[in-house]
């Protein structure tokens, strides 16, 4: 790489310089120095450390530990890392890795002594309509398949710039199968803010600003703008949007909330961390639609009167980058973003903000940790963001296609929007479906589609099972395949992974148990603990060691992570348990050992070390039998 | 007789210290005797668990394969079984090697140490195998109930016995429970 | 009282802005914790101190209290779910009391024994930790930490020393040094700290103040935590007054 002619220091001064020395900035600062460097070397945490904090230069490696993708350690000129989800490993990644590795010379998880090359295995990267995927230095490579990993091996061999590789490696596909009135009624860029700005006008206020006598808005401009941020917010009302990213929260009432409560300013968050696995609609919705978004975004900000929206979007979609700069630097250029939009009082600017792996960020407030530079730990509960959220100032977060949703609010009214979806879940929905099925991508449905009538349009065969919204969501049996996705049945983020009958659900429970674990970010001791104890369980099943005993420490530890977790991770992280043990309890059945005591490890095994020690092979050396009965 | 508890105690990797307060109960250990019978005991030095045993104490976590032989026949061998103290509810002091590696351990036994002569590791079949941790005793067998303490007072011990002899719970008082 | 809410059956009075937490205590109902210390701002991390709320579970160190609410703290469901986090607590560290210098001023410990915890029941992670006694006058015990920030919390916003963060996520959190070796030697840790007076455990200790009190005399030897946590907050919140 050309950076290694660079010294550490002129690497990172000019991305400090950029950042101003904010200390809210470090992550991005820590992301640009990873992405030149493939690691945050000691002095230059050092350097980060007395320009943004002064003395302090603890924070700086207390952050680079917390995400996936920022290491202290030199990773090599090229970084790959294999998405390791359940239908990533369905579809063969595993082996892929295998054959990568392989051809490189290198072990999984390990720089090769060269320093040349790295292979790592991560969560999901958002790919799983077209899996198996990975990110090489950052770049997305789908449906990867033997031949393409020759090519990437020979490429690396043959040091090639990942810039030069053929460019047909790097195409992700949309796949959207199915559309309705978020992806059919592409709205113009504007549209949305003019709606708003014309009921403004509708009050009969002026809002159009005269720069020639009065530079800042006037006090009736003023009063104009707040009966169009009432109007719009009404609407909001008469649409019911709920929110996208899982829990369903109504949007208006957050806005309205954020409004309403005291602060020297207000923000308005995109959340597209997306990190539930199976999930990628934000990922389409940004390729496709990001006008869309940001447009949400605008009128939201407009609504509750801020003047800055951050889109907060994880690391593996970093390949956007170029594209949604450019969609934001283009919405300046039409005067859709910063001063006086479309020539009216009301100003309002949207930067991005990158997370860099950590799928707690998706939680509100370990999202508004991370914005803030630090480590995306959730906050105590209360006050919630709407009342202390960014900076500690009211804040509105949303998901991507909340805002997408609430831009077709403004343009068409609250009313029309209401007409789509059911009574209770208003509109439509994204659903991201992969697995077992013919043709896997984005359908949009109103809600209240069938579970059934999902996996027919998409061409599923022989299911066994679906898991909705995700690991931290609920795993359904074919008898519950004629429930409906909708809030007030079967509530989900979109995410719909398809498994047939050749699949084994353990394998799935514990691809989810091991997620959690990964992902947990250690501050509360029920999901610290609980999760890693969980796994430990699985691996003894695994092992073919299961005890009824597990099953009921199973079902303990998953009620302590449900009542005692601090936040919705590991809240949620009991969810593939509890649905298995009620649903698909013969996956376990099948793995019972007994239903006494059994240990967690092999006794015979646990002298193994001694006898290579000692050289002994005496049948004292041995244990054959592991469990002892209990007398009774 | 036959209406007494038969109660078996043995120590594994502990140090006795468990027994010595079992021992401490004083005069009450004469009340004690009144209800049971000791089986299989370091205290009269029976070997084998003769027949069944109402109660197995264990001192002591598992630190080598005649730990586990001993536990083995204990569970087989006890009704009720019980961890008592720190080392075998949790591995204790002994466990503290856990965070070296068995090698290193055995070699800085009788390798690398000060003034060793003919270093080499034992391997003679008469000395009991080591396992790689030393581990509590719930982890290799099914436990009953614990005795928490290092050691478990007197009273602790008195109060849990006579407690399980009587049939009641023998859960420790607040102000019984210790660690150490 | 115009502000009460029912905890246990009894009615608690609390002004605005108190939290659940401090109004029981304040009325002299114990409820358990160990990262929080009333003289320094809540974090809800340890759970230890989560109660009902109109059956619903929050940490009642963050809860606001609501008048008329419907509070469970001293339940058996909840107090078995709090010895299952203390369980956890022990298994995940490397807690060996017997040689403990902070055996019986120790809150883990006396909390376990407060909550009827006679044993660890998981199996026992021994994580290895490194320790760090490189100050001339500071311990750090890393295989008695258990993660609950205080040290943290109290050298950043009062000491204004920024001396420890938590670094790594999930299970391999582990409490870290601001020093360029990472070492305390290299850092501006002193005796006087007020984060050397914080800690629950035996992790944060100074050197040369060992058995200084036998064991079998310290706090929790003589009295349960909830007596001695209650006596405590009373006489801060007195000493506040006068």
């Amino acid at each position: 790489m050309s950076s290694t002619k660079l010294s550490h220091l002129e690497v990172v001064r000019p991305i400090v310089e950029k950042y101003a020395k904010d200390p809210n900035a470090l992550l991005q600062i820590l992301i640009e120095v990873q992405e030149i460097l493939h690691c945050v070397p000691k002095d230059v945490q050092d350097y980060i450390s007395k320009e943004l904090f002064g003395k302090s230069r603890v924070r700086v490696p207390a952050v680079i530990s917390f995400y996936s993708f920022l290491s202290e350690q030199y990773l090599g000129e090229y970084v790959v890392h294999f998405a390791d989800n359940i239908i990533e490993q369905m579809l063969g990644n595993r082996e892929l890795a295998a054959r990568l590795c392989s051809k490189l010379g290198v072990k999984i998880g390990k720089v090769r002594n060269d320093g040349r090359v790295s292979v790592h295995f991560t969560s999901c990267i958002g790919m799983s309509d077209q899996a198996p995927a990975i990110l090489v230095n950052g770049r997305t490579i789908p449906k990867l398949t033997p031949e393409k990993v020759d090519v990437i091996a020979q490429s690396i061999t043959a040091q090639m710039p990942v810039e030069r590789w053929p460019e047909s490696l790097f195409v992700v596909e949309d796949n959207i199968r199915r559309s309705d009135v978020l992806f059919r009624r592409k709205i113009e860029p504007g549209s949305a803010i003019k709606a708003c700005l014309d009921r403004a006008k509708a009050a009969h206020a002026p809002v159009a600003l005269d720069e020639q006598l009065s530079p800042l808005p006037s006090d009736s401009d003023k009063t104009g703008l707040d009966h169009a941020a009432q109007e719009t917010l009404a609407e909001m009302y008469r649409s019911d949007l709920r929110g996208r990213g899982g829990a369903g929260f109504k949007a208006a009432i957050k806005w309205e909330t954020a409004r309403d409560k005291k602060g020297s300013s207000r923000y308005v968050l995109c959340n597209a961390d997306e990190g539930e696995p199976g999930t990628f609609k934000d990922r389409v919705l940004l390729q496709n639609y990001a006008d869309m978004v940001f447009e949400g975004m605008t009128v939201c900000g407009f609504t509750i009167k801020a003047k800055l929206g951050i889109l907060y979007i994880r690391g593996e979609y970093r390949y956007m980058k170029e594209h949604l700069d450019a969609v934001l630097q283009k919405r300046r250029e039409q005067n859709l973003l910063g001063e006086h939009i479309l020539g009216s009082p009301f100003s309002f600017d949207i930067k991005i903000h990158w997370g860099a792996g950590a799928y707690v960020c998706g939680m509100e407030t370990a999202m508004i940790e991370s914005i803030e530079g630090k480590r995306g730990s959730p906050r105590k509960r209360w006050p919630l963001p709407v009342e202390w959220g960014y900076k500690g100032q009211p804040t509105v977060v949303n998901n991507v296609e909340t805002y997408a949703g609430a831009a077709i609010v403004a343009v068409r009214g609250g009313s029309w929007f209401a007409q789509h979806g059911t009574m209770q879940s208003t509109g439509t929905k994204l659903f991201c479906v992969s697995g077992d099925c013919e043709r896997p991508g984005i359908y949009e449905y109103p809600f209240g589609v069938s579970i059934r009538e999902v996996l027919r349009d998409c061409g599923a065969r022989n299911t066994q099972a679906v898991q909705i919204s995700g690991p931290s969501g609920m795993m359904l049996p074919e008898s519950e395949f004629d429930r409906l996705l909708a809030f007030e049945d079967v509530p989900s983020v979109g995410t719909v992974m398809i498994f047939d009958k050749s699949r084994d659900m353990f394998d799935v429970l514990h691809n989810f148990a091991k997620f959690f674990q990964h992902e947990s970010c250690g501050l509360c001791t029920p999901c610290r603990v609980g999760t890693t104890l969980l796994v430990n369980i699985l691996d003894k099943f695994k092992k073919g060691q299961g005890s009824a005993l597990d099953l009921e420490e199973i079902k303990n530890i998953s009620q302590l992570l449900k009542t005692f977790s601090h936040c919705g991770l590991g809240q949620t992280a009991q969810a593939p348990f509890m649905d298995a043990l009620q649903k698909f309890r013969p996956i376990f059945d099948k793995r019972l050992k007994s239903k006494e005591f059994i240990p967690a490890f092999s006794l015979n095994a646990a002298l193994e070390e001694a006898r290579q020690l000692t050289g002994r092979t005496d049948p004292g050396a041995f244990i054959h039998e592991d469990i002892a009965e209990p007398a009774h | 007789m036959s209406k007494k508890v038969s109660v078996a105690t043995c120590s594994l990797a502990g140090c006795f210290g468990c027994h010595m307060s079992l021992l401490d109960i004083d005069e009450r250990i004469l009340d004690l005797l009144q209800l049971v019978e000791f089986n299989r005991s370091p205290i009269n030095d029976i070997k084998h668990i003769e027949g069944m045993a109402d109660v197995g104490l264990i001192e002591g976590g598992v630190c080598n394969a005649e730990n586990f032989h001993v536990l083995k026949e204990f569970r087989e061998h006890c009704k009720i079984l019980v961890s008592m103290g720190e080392c075998a509810i949790t591995g204790g002091i002994p466990s503290m090697r856990n965070h070296f590696t068995l090698k290193d351990c055995l070699e800085e036994g009788y390798i690398r140490g000060v003034g060793i002569e003919n270093a080499h590791i034992p391997n003679d079949p008469e000395i009991p195998l080591l396992t790689d941790k030393v581990y509590p005793c719930h982890e290799v067998v099914k436990i009953d109930y614990f005795l928490p303490g290092c050691p478990p007072s007197a009273d602790a011990i008195w109060h849990f016995l006579t407690e399980l002899i009587a049939g009641r719970d023998p859960s420790l008082p607040t102000e019984l429970i210790k660690y150490d | 009282m115009e502000n009460t809410f029912s905890l246990d059956g009894k009615e608690i009075p609390f002004e605005p802005g108190q939290t659940v937490w401090d109004a029981a205590m304040a009325a002299g109902v114990y409820i358990p914790h160990l990262c929080h210390n009333p003289d320094y701002e809540p974090h809800s991390s340890c759970r230890l101190c989560t109660i009902t709320v109109n059956g619903r579970p929050f940490a009642a160190c963050t809860q606001p209290a609501v008048a008329d609410q419907l509070v469970h703290n001293n339940t058996p469901e909840l107090n078995a779910m709090r010895r299952t986090i203390l369980q956890m607590l022990f298994v995940e560290g490397n807690h060996y009391c017997p040689s403990c210098e902070k055996s019986g001023n120790c809150k883990l410990q006396s909390s376990a024994y407060d909550l009827g915890m006679q044993d660890n029941h998981f199996p026992q992670l021994f994580p290895h930790r490194e320790p760090d006694s490189s100050h001339p006058d500071v311990i750090l015990d890393r295989d008695r930490c258990i993660l609950c920030g205080l040290c943290v919390r109290v050298s950043r916003d009062v000491d204004k020393k920024s001396i420890f963060a938590i670094a790594n996520r999930g299970i391999k959190s582990e409490l870290i040094v601001n020093s360029p070796s990472g070492k305390l030697v290299d850092s501006k840790v002193s005796v006087d700290d007020e984060a050397m007076k914080v800690c629950p455990v035996g992790s944060l200790m100074i050197k040369r103040k060992g058995f200084e009190v036998p064991i079998g005399q310290r706090d929790y030897d003589k009295e349960p935590i909830s007596v001695v946590s209650l006596r405590q907050f009373q006489g801060r919140k007195e000493g506040r007054h006068e």
